[in-house]
């Protein structure tokens, strides 16, 4: 029995690193400080579903192959390929990604992140717009004002409040925690009262609350001069609204309007009308003061905003609110990045390529426009005539019809799971997980490198992504140079 | 691998060589006495110059905040780029360049070593990651240690060892190589949108004063024995009338000086060199620090010289960018790093018919010109926040031509021409003076003993330009410099030719130099520290130093400190 220490989790974009893992022959058997997704990835990582041998699909079925043998089916099928796509990569290690840069730069092909279907809008507009942001301990020290925007991180991201916002503890502000311990414990004594109140005057109604009230979560004003003050945007009382000093529930896809309407208060803007987004304008007003008065403030977004009616206009418009916020006082804003790394992906394409995301190389150099070469409208116009997926299930989750282009051509998958999309593959080769069995480094949703740790061995002759992409890119090498070597 | 090159002008002026026609030897990737004659690789250099390979001791090549840079501006890109071939990668240009379109570009100039002056110690893995993904080039990062709170408080509390123990540990920890020091102070004071405005200013919540800062940490660097000296962005920089904070820096550590040896650099000079209470007041104040540098021998300089183009500012100077966004209205880039640092980052156009940017084109090379001794103002832009570093053998062709600078100033701004101080200057640097500027001073302001030279024992990094200065006077033929160091003929890196004609002919890996400091008491982790670590930054104490292994290839530089 051993105990590894800071370890990192390979879940969600927050990253921890704090985690405390007991190994016993070669297993993981208990975890200290995760989450509830740290701890169901870390003990339930080798499931029943783990692929433990290469395949190929033969006659219309899969049948087990050396590892060597799927490689160089894989790298054929790349190198004869004429327009392939290379997705997936949010799920693995930087030092993996870098080399399906290369492979998709020899095989002239298409390489895309998981951006693409949650947070590509939000790099579409902070190239437009720009990005006042920080790293999360900034906000931890720092922040007296935190926003959540259609994101859920009790849910989402677990540890993300008590460690980096409303909960952590900073060098200039104060855990909230307090508080809202203070807060329940009046929650539940006015709930007292009230059914007390209720069993004496069964047949009187209690009066109903104004209009305002109801929007009015907790009537219990901060005090404390170092406290932190939390507010919730969603479309519905989530988990995280429940501990909000705020929670502004605002009507489906009318996040653009909310946010402009901020904005125009922000610049000391009258609104004319008496609701913005099904939320009345007083409530705005209270909630613009808030943001203006505070020392700093941060806003986190999630897919409820990159994802739901106006996509990037939406971003452009919270991105240009914190912007104009930082005329007033200090305001910074940050994506709610999901996976582990998909951060790491944005920032190696980046370096390599100079784009985050649906890079295209069938020219020879990296071309990027969104809409273009983004995978999912390759595939739905039916242009790409071979797949590689490393570390993701396009097959479940992408729209049917471009699905569907996916398993009409050659489909190459490298996955620890049989997930959907290594059933309907042609090749599919197994591989170790990276931050457990396989070291690398991953990017924080704030950017910062955090390194993975190999905390057990992989199952025999199960390989890194990082070796097996390498193994490709040798044998497609050698093809492509035997190919020169006919012509001539 | 055996090399000689026959028949060059050669320029080493650290050997004191100035065009004479010498013969250079090399072997196994250094310069030797001599080499078997039949052996060798010859290179025919008759006609041509040949100078140590280029150095440039300040250029934003790598790290979060130049791939924030490269994020940030896809429309740069488009008009750039460079495919595939056999031997290269592919990769974007322009201002903020790919990896490795950086390094091959570098290469193709006859550069060979850059140093990537910024790098927040939080994320220096990413820097390391990325200069390892950078070819042909040896590279170097400097940590941002002047807003860092430890140094902060010890400083605050006279604690100069305990302070040196620390930036020991962590410049070791994150394998950099020099302390810079950003607005020290003003980077704090911007983590709740403030800024200091000059030397004198208490910090917020720490009670110190940037000039503590700048004196403490470059007692620390002496302390250290660190090869280069510290490397200072100054407070107020970008602000009208901020040429007296320069010169207030430079003096506040006048004293410290010993031997001559100069104690501290500020980079990119000509963004500090602004006289004028306004912008409409806005003009040069580069006289008044030439001559005040020329008084001294503590200071080494570089120009930062502002280039006519679209490019994309990028510093560590946070309240700088956000002024710089609301001056222009440009979309921006704010990223504050816990307990260190912040950086921001703005596109730019300088044009030459706007009365600032011309004056500021004016400023950098008349810095250049009138500080009379080349070892003591290097030749810079500040890649990319003057301009984009492709643009050196413009700079070069000013510095060596008259004619050249009469060409651009005809075109640019009349009032800034008429106020620029550059009509009146004849002065035209030579061969010699270029090497200085470019090489020779670089290595020697960053204590790089086998760099910047072409003497026996020095690492065979070689550029040679197909210029003749027996029967071509450059100060003539200024397009013809231009186009001799924008495509050296031969560069040749660690003995092997990397780069001909402007064509890249190996895809090799650049070292990266770090220094490895050892103090006679460690920083050790005792429980204090460890309550620190885990109060200040949100990674673990284990997880925050860059292993060797982020290196591509590691080149370690032991220094033994007495403290």
């Amino acid at each position: 029995m051993s105990v590894v220490t800071a370890v990192t989790c390979p879940v969600c974009g927050c990253l921890c690193d704090d985690i405390e893992l007991t190994i016993h022959d070669n297993k993981v058997v208990k975890v200290k400080n995760g989450c509830a997704m740290c701890e169901a990835k870390f003990m339930g990582y080798s499931s029943e579903h783990r692929l433990l041998k290469p395949m190929i699909r033969k006659n219309g079925e899969l049948v087990k192959v050396s590892i060597t043998e799927a490689v160089k089916k894989a790298a054929n099928i790349l190198a004869e390929a004429n327009y392939p796509v290379l997705y997936g990569w949010s799920n693995t290690s930087c030092e993996a990604i870098s080399v399906g840069i290369e492979l998709a730069e020899e095989v002239g092909g298409v390489i895309d992140n998981t951006s693409v279907v949650c947070h590509g809008p939000s790099l579409l507009s902070i190239q437009e717009v720009g990005i006042p942001s920080c790293t999360l301990g900034q906000v931890r020290h720092r922040a007296d004002l935190i926003i959540y925007w259609g994101s859920n991180p009790w849910s989402s991201h677990p540890r993300h409040i008590e460690r980096y916002t409303a909960f952590s503890h900073g060098r200039f502000k104060k855990s909230a925690w307090k508080n809202y311990v203070t807060k329940i414990k009046a929650l539940v004594g006015r709930k007292k009262v009230q059914s007390a109140i209720k069993r004496l005057f069964v047949k009187e109604k209690i009066p109903s609350a104004v209009a305002l009230s109801n929007f009015r979560h907790t009537p219990y004003l901060q005090t404390g001069k170092n406290s932190r003050k939390l507010i919730v945007v969603d479309v519905r009382r989530t988990k995280s609204a429940e501990i909000a000093d705020y929670f502004v529930q605002i009507e489906p896809n009318k996040d653009y309007e909310l946010l402009q309407a901020l904005r125009a208060l922000v610049r000391d803007q009258e609104l004319e009308v008496d609701n913005v987004a099904g939320v009345p304008v007083e409530y705005l007003e209270e909630i613009v003061d808030a943001m203006v008065s505070c020392d700093f403030g941060a806003l986190f977004f999630g897919l409820g905003l990159t994802m739901s009616g106006g996509k990037m206009r939406n971003i452009d418009a919270a991105l240009s609110l914190v912007r104009d916020l930082n005329m007033r006082t200090k305001f910074v804003i940050m994506p709610m990045r999901g996976h582990f790394n998909v951060a790491g992906a944005n920032t190696v394409f980046t370096w390599q390529t100079g784009y985050p995301y649906a890079v295209d190389f069938s020219l020879g150099y990296p071309r990027y426009n969104p809409g273009e070469t983004s995978v999912v409208d390759i595939l739905l116009r039916k242009e790409s005539d071979a797949a590689l997926i490393v570390a993701s299930d396009p097959i479940s989750n992408f729209p049917r019809k471009a699905a569907e282009h996916l398993t009409e051509n050659p489909l190459i998958a490298i996955d620890p799971h049989m997930n959907v999309t290594a059933q309907v593959a042609d090749v599919v080769i197994p591989s170790a997980f990276a931050g457990i069995e396989a070291a690398g480094t991953a990017y924080r949703m704030d950017h910062v490198p955090i390194p993975l740790k190999k905390v057990v061995e992989p199952p025999k002759g199960v390989l890194p992504d990082e070796t097996i992409l390498q193994r490709i890119l040798a044998e497609v090498k050698k093809l492509k140079q035997a190919n020169v070597r006919e012509e001539a | 691998m055996e090399l000689l090159i026959k028949n060059g002008f050669v320029y080493d002026p650290i050997n004191g060589v100035n065009g004479e026609k010498i013969d250079i030897a090399v072997k196994n990737g250094k310069i030797v006495e001599k080499v078997n004659e039949c052996k060798a690789k010859k290179i025919n250099a008759s006609g041509m110059v040949v100078m140590p390979g280029g150095v440039d001791i300040h250029s934003h090549i790598a790290g979060g905040k130049v791939n924030s840079g490269r994020l940030l501006r896809p429309e740069d890109h488009y008009r750039d780029f460079e495919k595939k071939t056999r031997i290269t990668r592919s990769g974007v240009g322009r201002s903020v360049p790919s990896t490795f379109t950086t390094g091959y570009r570098y290469a193709r100039m006859g550069y060979t070593m850059v140093m990537d002056p910024a790098m927040p110690p939080l994320e220096a893995k990413h820097t390391h990651e990325e200069l390892s993904d950078t070819p042909l080039i040896d590279k170097a990062s400097y940590p941002l240690l002047g807003d860092w709170w430890f140094v902060l408080e010890y400083l605050k509390d006279g604690k100069i060892e305990e302070c040196a123990r620390h930036v020991a540990w962590m410049i070791t920890a994150t394998k950099g190589y020099a302390i810079k020091l950003v607005n020290p102070g003003g980077l704090e004071a911007w983590g709740f949108g403030n800024n200091v405005s000059s030397l004198d200013d208490q910090i917020p919540h720490f009670g110190v004063t940037p000039r503590e800062i700048i004196r403490g940490l470059c007692k620390v660097n002496q302390l250290l024995g660190l090869p280069h000296t510290i490397h200072v962005h100054t407070n107020n920089l970008g602000v009208p009338g901020n040429y007296a904070t320069a010169l207030e820096t430079m003096r506040c550590v006048e004293d410290l000086a010993a031997g001559g040896k100069p104690v501290i650099h500020i980079t990119h000079c000509q963004f500090s060199a602004f006289k004028g209470d306004d912008w409409r007041t806005f003009e040069s104040g580069a006289e008044e620090i030439a001559n005040y540098v020329n008084a001294c021998s503590h200071v080494t300089l570089d120009m930062g010289q502002v280039i006519f183009t679209d490019t994309t500012t990028m510093t560590a100077d946070g309240p700088f960018q956000y002024s710089l966004h609301t001056l222009s209205g440009n979309k921006w880039v704010n990223h504050d790093v816990e307990t260190e640092t912040s950086t921001g980052i703005v596109p730019f156009h300088y044009k030459r018919k706007n009365y600032v940017h011309a004056t500021q084109w004016s400023i950098g090379l008349e810095l250049a010109l009138l500080i009379r001794d080349p070892w003591k103002i290097l030749m810079t832009t500040d890649h990319p926040n003057g301009g984009p570093f492709i643009a050196y053998p413009k700079i070069v062709a000013w510095l060596m031509s008259r004619k050249a600078r009469e060409a651009t100033l005809k075109r640019i701004n009349p009032k800034a021409r008429s106020r620029s101080l550059l009509q009146s200057i004849d002065r035209e640097l030579d061969f010699s003076e270029i090497a200085i500027m470019t090489r020779a001073g670089q290595a020697k302001a960053l204590g790089l003993n086998c760099k910047g030279h072409l003497g026996v024992g020095a690492d065979a990094d070689i550029a040679i330009y197909n210029f003749n200065p027996e029967t071509t006077d450059p100060s003539r033929k200024y397009k013809a410099v231009r186009r001799v160091f924008k495509k050296a003929a031969y560069t040749i890196k660690n003995g092997q030719i990397v780069a001909k004609d402007g064509e890249v002919l190996r895809h090799v890996n650049g070292a990266t130099f770090w220094l490895n400091v050892q103090t006679r008491e460690p920083a050790v982790l005792t429980a204090e520290m460890q309550r620190r670590f885990k109060e200040y930054w949100t990674v673990e104490y284990e997880n925050y130093p860059v292993s060797e292994n982020y290196l591509a290839v590691s080149h370690p530089i032991t220094v033994k400190a007495d403290v």
